[in-house]
């Protein structure tokens, strides 16, 4: 194993961890504060991507293309809340399920209407197309490590928002106990649209940021939304401490089991054994470890103090 | 007779003798549009035992139908190119059992953790266990990995042969009124009382002595083994097997049927599976977007119109 292979490899698997917190902390907050199952959060997240792509081929900027997806996938979140959400929220869980499976089916097809069934690739400007050069022969591209200062950012803003403003307590206290929230004057279901809308720019911005290295695909939401539940049933389910951890660790256990594997393996089985088994279980190897999380702590590793 | 035990007895004798008379007038393709409906309303039919009548909402039902498939799929692979000789056969009756035997034992695996939780957590979990079924069959680059493996063969039974397409259909269709028979046993028994019992109201039945994690174990693993079996049939039906079978789409798509004909009835999982394939045939034909109408529907159906076809039909007024 060489040193450079194993930073690249670390590298992308924070970048992935990221990647997976901004999804799954806008799952995370509207399943904390408005209880509400949404499965086609992937689908904002593969709208991000849409969105900047197009932009980015009109107007020729990724990062303003970038900064104008923002509030139009915020938009179409508040929307998905003022129209499927908030009619169910009286009802089980089933329902939210179904119905957001229905919109995704919606969502996906007018995606494949509007944009065609190919993937849509995302021009980057020069000064991010480059290399990074860390010591040595270990060089990583720009965009990479573009990504990873930017999901941090997101993350340290998002934190901020939640425990340093007055939007953020009203988050914090609409999620333990939302009938006093209301009962003290504020209106509750702007709050709950707000933080719709926040969550699908989180995943957005998720979907913006790998557009360019993955295009811009029709599949791209229903991948990683599996991915970011595990997240969340790791890391409790309504915590965005445990959402952040959760999604570090699945990030790099998938990316480094993926590559370092069958290099482990060889130490203990024939170098053949080794190649056959390793792909098998480094795929399933993050499902292993939230089973085995399950089986100590069903209620994941930080769950929200008070519910 | 009660009018949802007369709407039962039209729906199966109507799914039972319309496509063969088609298929003897010289109407090939309805047969072929019927069996995968019969072998989709077994899948709903085993889930529904859990989803319907025991409450747990099982977002992961196709992994069990795709580890099915693939237990056809696989000993015939082998069977025709070598290796793994202990499993190498065309034999239906070896096949079937290992994937009754696979789906069963997958189920008990993750059922044991998954049931654990309840609520939200159990659809992600099944999702995600479901998920890995779906990576694990993909990472196997002897079985086709994304592009999929053809059944060359068959499975081979004493007496029938599902070369020919009517002995198919009838072999699928018997099985889907054994399979409606066993759950409907299933639910009227004692173990069945109690599993709804824990449905409504999971403490009073721990305090009236019933481990409920074990009676939910049980019908977990007895509904993923019956949707195995449904597998290993589609898998003869379709000679083309793929994890594509077990995305979580397919396992909505279940549910859809499960949850729009009628949960929690014998019958409503067939109607359900009867009303996705017409609206998946008829919407095609006109576009190859089906899914936006089919999308809209399903999120009017839980918008709007609570209870399925069978609620409809019987308007029940209970629920």
């Amino acid at each position: 194993m060489d040193t450079s292979l194993l930073v690249i490899q670390t590298l992308n698997g924070l970048q992935l961890g990221l990647l997976l917190f901004l999804v799954a902390s806008g799952l995370t907050l509207v399943f904390g504060i408005l209880d509400f199952v949404n499965l086609a959060h992937g689908s904002l997240y593969m709208l991000g991507a849409f969105f900047c792509a197009t932009l980015t081929i009109w107007l020729g900027s990724f990062i303003l293309a970038l900064l104008i997806s923002l509030p139009i996938t915020a938009l179409v979140g508040y929307l998905v809340e003022r129209f499927v959400a908030r009619p169910l929220y009286t009802r089980d869980h089933l329902d939210h399920v179904l119905a957001t499976f229905g919109l995704i089916l919606v969502i996906d097809t007018l995606t494949h209407m509007i944009w065609g069934p190919e993937g849509l690739a995302v021009p980057l400007p020069d000064w991010l197309r480059g290399q990074v050069t860390l010591w040595g022969d270990t060089v990583v591209p720009t965009f990479r490590l573009m990504i990873i200062g930017a999901g941090l950012a997101a993350a340290g803003g998002l934190f901020w928002l939640v425990n340093h403003t007055r939007l953020g307590m009203l988050i914090r206290a609409g999620a333990s106990n939302r009938t006093m929230v209301s009962a003290l004057g504020i209106d509750i279901e702007m709050l709950f649209g707000l933080v719709f809308a926040l969550g699908a720019a989180l995943a957005g911005l998720a979907g913006m940021l790998i557009a360019p290295i993955t295009e811009a695909n029709i599949g791209m939401g229903n991948g990683i939304i599996i991915t970011a539940f595990v997240v969340i049933i790791v890391g409790g389910i309504g915590s965005i401490k445990g959402a952040f951890i959760a999604a570090l660790l699945i990030g790099l256990i998938d990316t480094l089991g993926r590559s370092f594997l069958d290099d482990i393996f060889t130490l203990f089985m024939s170098p053949t054994a080794a190649e056959n088994s390793a792909p098998a279980i480094s795929a399933m190897l993050i499902y292993i470890i939230m089973a085995c999380v399950l089986a100590f702590r069903p209620q994941g590793l930080f769950p929200p103090k008070v519910r | 007779m009660t009018r949802r035990t007369l709407l039962t007895i039209v729906v199966m004798v109507l799914v039972g003798l319309l496509p063969p008379l088609l298929y003897w007038s010289g109407n090939a393709f309805y047969l072929d549009l019927a069996t995968r409906l019969v072998i989709l309303a077994i899948a709903a039919t085993s889930l529904n035992l859990i989803l319907g009548y025991g409450g747990m909402v099982s977002f992961g039902h196709a992994a069990f139908v795709g580890l099915g498939a693939y237990a056809v799929g696989i000993p015939a692979h082998h069977w025709l190119y070598g290796g793994m000789d202990a499993i190498a056969t065309t034999s239906g009756y070896v096949q079937i059992a290992l994937a009754v035997g696979v789906a069963g034992f997958f189920a008990l695996l993750t059922g044991l953790v998954c049931l654990r939780t309840t609520g939200v957590y159990f659809i992600m979990i099944t999702m995600a266990f479901a998920q890995m079924a779906y990576y694990l069959i993909l990472s196997i680059e002897e079985y086709g990995g994304d592009d999929g493996l053809v059944i060359d063969t068959r499975s081979e039974f004493n007496w029938i042969s599902l070369d020919d397409p009517i002995q198919l259909f009838f072999l699928a269709y018997v099985s889907l009124v054994i399979a409606m028979l066993i759950v409907r046993m299933i639910v009227n028994s004692r173990f069945g009382m109690v599993l709804q019992g824990a449905k409504g109201n999971p403490e009073r039945m721990a305090t009236l002595g019933f481990n409920v994690y074990v009676f939910r174990l049980v019908a977990y693993v007895i509904s993923g083994a019956m949707a195995g079996y449904a597998g290993a049939l589609l898998g003869n039906f379709t000679t083309f097997i793929s994890p594509e079978m077990m995305d979580w789409s397919r396992s909505g798509e279940l549910m859809f049927m499960v949850i729009l004909g009628g949960a929690s009835t014998s019958v409503g999982p067939v109607i359900g599976a009867v009303v996705f394939i017409v609206l998946e045939e008829f919407l095609s034909h006109f576009t190859i977007y089906w899914h936006l109408p089919f999308g809209l529907m399903l999120m009017a159906v839980v918008l709007f119109a609570r209870g399925g076809f069978v609620g409809m039909l019987t308007k029940r007024k209970d629920r």
